[in-house]
């Protein structure tokens, strides 16, 4: 099989996963989490076979693995869909796989595999727990969850679009890939939809998506209009990149590059929840607690920074769009990390957390920060799928003490209500510490920390100094928050009996953890600046010089600074020494002074954006479709007819149909038939011979007729 | 050989006789005798143009062979409406089996 073969077959075992289990097994728990899991599997061997060859390839930017087929006939040409690796989706594509099959062991655990079924456990709700007799006491343990293939059918039908979306060679397919996630993020966070929040979320979810996905459609067309071709290879090209920048889009003074730039880059604002369309990310968390997050935090959110980065050379023409991105990117970097400092369901805070840590990537990309920006992608899946599904661990290590105690009063999402979870949970505590300490960049050991050092240094070398502001106080808070939610719900002793109960949770949620979090430590080391005293020269800078293949022109190393390097080392070690020293104490939400409303209602965007936009739709559809344009002038015309109609069937009824129809031709032809009849009936007398006589007559007079004219 | 025109006549004339015993005599038997008379008349029609056409087609022959046996069917079932009409009203008279009218 030649590697390209293999590349085409990557996406395929999800996607089958997902029909076998709708169609076949989804009665069957064990056979679908035995399909889904081994397709995952599957697709994550074939994309580390293609990683490893990959890397085995030199200049594998300039000859990437690529192959693809004739689609759609576009008049005389073709429009040819394919697949490609280069550098960029090798690098993607590892950390993918990896974290797809993570999210499927764990689900396994997560919905509580082999537990009893609920005592009263409804489709669509969350399972409550069953009881069961043990030792002569009853107790109470978690239930399966209810849907539980179905659940595995949906992120088998995500996986899928992930793969389409990083193996795509063209934009119209990565587009495909992206749509379908979109899907599968609406089922994903309404999976409970008996729950209205659920319900809720996953509506708004959509449509926030939505709205920027029109406009990366638009982006798209507009790409595929003036030039003819969507393939990344073929319009990445020194011709049509520099016809891109000369042609003027006509908006604003943009060139078409930096329109279309621009058009994609707000589909990027949905998919990767950048300010202003952010809305949707903490709803998303209604979700199956941990597997769903994690599918907004570490996989389909990072699809949206992706497609920017494959993008980056037809962005990159236009200064003015590079300058939007990159402040969108810092200022939803730092706007986001202060609404997380003020969260206390842990879920939430890592939910900022994310939209916070996407924008250091937008930024990084805006500041032409190529390589920092892809580093930072990765780093960031690997800890942050590794927080967000620590978090569903301690989430469920939580429900296990709630159910201990049967208070269901008490929310196991609450970080108030945990406290001292070290000694019930370790594998979780320490795996969740490596996470939280590589998000907040801890120095030299975690990835995170070379990750958001490099897109300092770049920020700085390259003389953004509101970027690298910016970005550094968004660090500080980082650090601050994580250190906040990690003494909050690990350190000190515990809040609530419930906490005292709580539970290590099963292998298959553990295993995931950990191999997890050797990542989201040892994945920093290959993107050690060469530049960095003593570790520069001890570990060569790999992700640089393979990443930076992608690009026509390798981007170059910036020179070594002590400024970013401090910086990064204040704001980290800063914000955890500070975040402990304010929360060790803490015991209640009510004794932290960071409780402040702007920040607890997450600036009041839910608010504006119900008044801006939810309630003028509703107004208006209210008020101008329903009420004047459907009951007004519809129906206005619609009555209209009814009694015209009516009037014009009346007029007609009594002067034509009465009269004429029923009197004249119906009554009328009845008289006139029983007026000859009774003439007529005289004539029939039943004699037989009398019968004969006249038909004997009238044949003869037939017959004289005829020979008359006939034959005279 | 006899002219065919003789033959015709002659049908003709038995039709006649036929038709006008039909609708002269009263009673339904000798109708029904009359109607045998006009059936034959043709049989001779038949017969004559057989043999003064080709003789080697045999339609003529088998018409009258096919009429017989239609004539043989339609006198039993005749017969049998008279017997069974004479059975109900005693009578055999045409004219008085006139329940038929309106």
């Amino acid at each position: 099989m030649t590697i390209e073969t293999l590349i085409w077959l990557i996406p395929l075992p999800p996607i089958l996963a997902f029909f076998l289990i709708v169609l076949f097994t989804n009665k069957s728990k064990v056979l679908s989490h035995t399909i889904a899991v081994g397709a995952a599997f599957l697709s994550w061997l074939g994309s580390i076979i293609v990683f490893v060859r990959a890397l085995g390839v030199e200049h594998l930017g300039k000859y990437p693995f690529e192959s693809s087929v004739n689609w759609l006939p576009t008049g005389d040409t073709w429009f040819r869909i394919g697949v490609l690796v280069d550098p960029l989706t090798a690098v993607t594509l590892f950390f993918v796989a990896w974290t797809v099959l993570m999210i499927f062991l764990y689900s396994v655990g997560y919905h509580n595999y082999g537990q009893p079924v609920g005592d009263h456990d409804d489709k669509g709700l969350p399972p409550h727990g069953a009881t069961v007799e043990e030792h002569g006491h009853k107790q109470v343990v978690p239930s399966v969850e209810p849907m539980y293939s179905r659940f595995f059918a949906f992120i088998g039908l995500f996986a899928f679009g992930m793969y389409v979306l990083v193996l795509s060679d063209n934009l119209l397919t990565l587009f495909v890939g992206w749509e379908i996630m979109g899907l599968c993020s609406y089922l994903l966070i309404g999976f409970w939809y008996a729950k209205p929040s659920a319900r809720d979320a996953a509506v708004k979810a959509f449509l926030t998506t939505r709205t920027g996905d029109v406009f990366m459609l638009l982006g798209i067309a507009y790409l595929y209009y003036v030039t003819g071709t969507l393939s990344f290879r073929a319009v990445f090209t020194e011709q049509i990149l520099h016809t891109l920048a000369t042609v003027p889009s006509g908006f604003l003074g943009f060139s078409a590059a930096g329109l279309i730039g621009l058009l994609l880059f707000i589909g990027t604002i949905g998919k990767s929840a950048q300010f202003p369309l952010h809305v949707w990310l903490p709803d998303a968390m209604e979700g199956p607690t941990p597997v769903s997050a994690m599918i907004h935090a570490a996989t389909m959110v990072s699809a949206g920074v992706y497609a920017v980065i494959r993008m980056f050379p037809l962005l990159s023409l236009d200064p003015k769009t590079m300058a939007i991105v990159a402040f969108i990117g810092a200022f939803t970097a730092l706007f986001a990390a202060t609404i997380a400092v003020a969260q206390n369901d842990i879920k939430r805070v890592l939910a900022y957390s994310t939209i916070s840590q996407l924008g250091f990537m937008i930024a990084a990309l805006g500041i032409h920060a190529y390589i920092a920006a892809v580093f930072h992608l990765i780093t960031h899946a690997f800890f942050k799928a590794l927080l967000f599904l620590g978090s569903g661990s301690v989430i469920h290590g939580m429900e296990h003490g709630v159910l201990h105690t049967g208070n269901h009063e008490v929310d196991p999402q609450d970080m108030f209500n945990m406290g001292g979870l070290r000694k019930k949970m370790p594998i979780t505590f320490w795996t969740f510490l490596i996470g939280g300490f590589a998000l907040s960049g801890f120095p030299l050991i975690t990835a995170g920390f070379w990750s958001k050092d490099e897109i300092f240094a770049e920020a700085f070398g390259n003389g953004h100094v509101a970027v690298f502001t910016t970005l550094a106080v968004a660090a500080f808070l980082t650090a601050f928050y994580t250190m906040r939610q990690i003494t909050l719900t690990f350190l000190g002793e515990p809040r609530t009996k419930e906490a005292e109960q709580a539970q290590e949770t099963p292998w298959t949620m553990t295993v995931p953890l950990v191999i997890l979090s050797v990542f989201a430590v040892a994945y920093g080391w290959v993107g050690i600046p060469e530049h960095f005293p003593l570790l520069g020269v001890l570990l060569p800078n790999w992700l640089h010089e393979f990443v930076g293949g992608t690009l026509a022109e390798a981007p170059e190393t910036t020179a070594f600074n002590w400024v970013p390097l401090l910086t990064s080392l204040i704001v980290a070690l800063g914000g955890l020494y500070l975040g402990w020293l304010t929360y060790r104490n803490v015991n209640s939400a009510a004794e932290d002074r960071l409780q402040i409303p702007l920040l607890k209602n997450k600036y009041y965007f839910d608010e504006i954006y119900d008044r801006v936009f939810v309630k003028p739709a509703y107004w208006f559809a209210e008020n101008v479709v329903y009420k004047f344009m459907d009951q007004g002038l519809i129906d206005g015309i619609l009555h209209i007819f009814g009694p015209a109609t009516q009037g014009l069937g009346a007029f007609i009824r009594n002067h034509f149909d009465l009269p004429v129809i029923n009197r004249f031709f119906g009554d009328g032809s009845a008289d006139v038939t029983y007026w000859f009849g009774g003439k007529l009936r005289a004539v029939q007398t039943g004699r037989i011979q009398q019968y004969l006589m006249f038909a004997l007559v009238v044949f003869i007079a037939i017959g004289a007729v005829l020979y008359f004219f006939l034959l005279a | 050989m006899v002219p065919l025109s003789w033959y015709l006549i002659f049908a003709a004339a038995l039709f006649s006789i036929g038709l006008f015993g039909v609708l002269s005599r009263r009673n339904a038997v000798a109708i029904l005798l009359g109607i045998e008379l006009m059936l034959n008349s043709v049989n001779i029609n038949l017969a004559a143009f057989w043999r003064y056409g080709d003789v080697l087609q045999m339609a003529g022959q088998v018409f009258a062979i096919i009429v017989f046996a239609v004539a043989a069917a339609e006198v039993a079932v005749g017969l049998a409406l008279v017997i069974s009409v004479y059975r109900r009203r005693n009578t055999v008279v045409a004219d008085e089996i006139s329940m038929m009218k309106w």
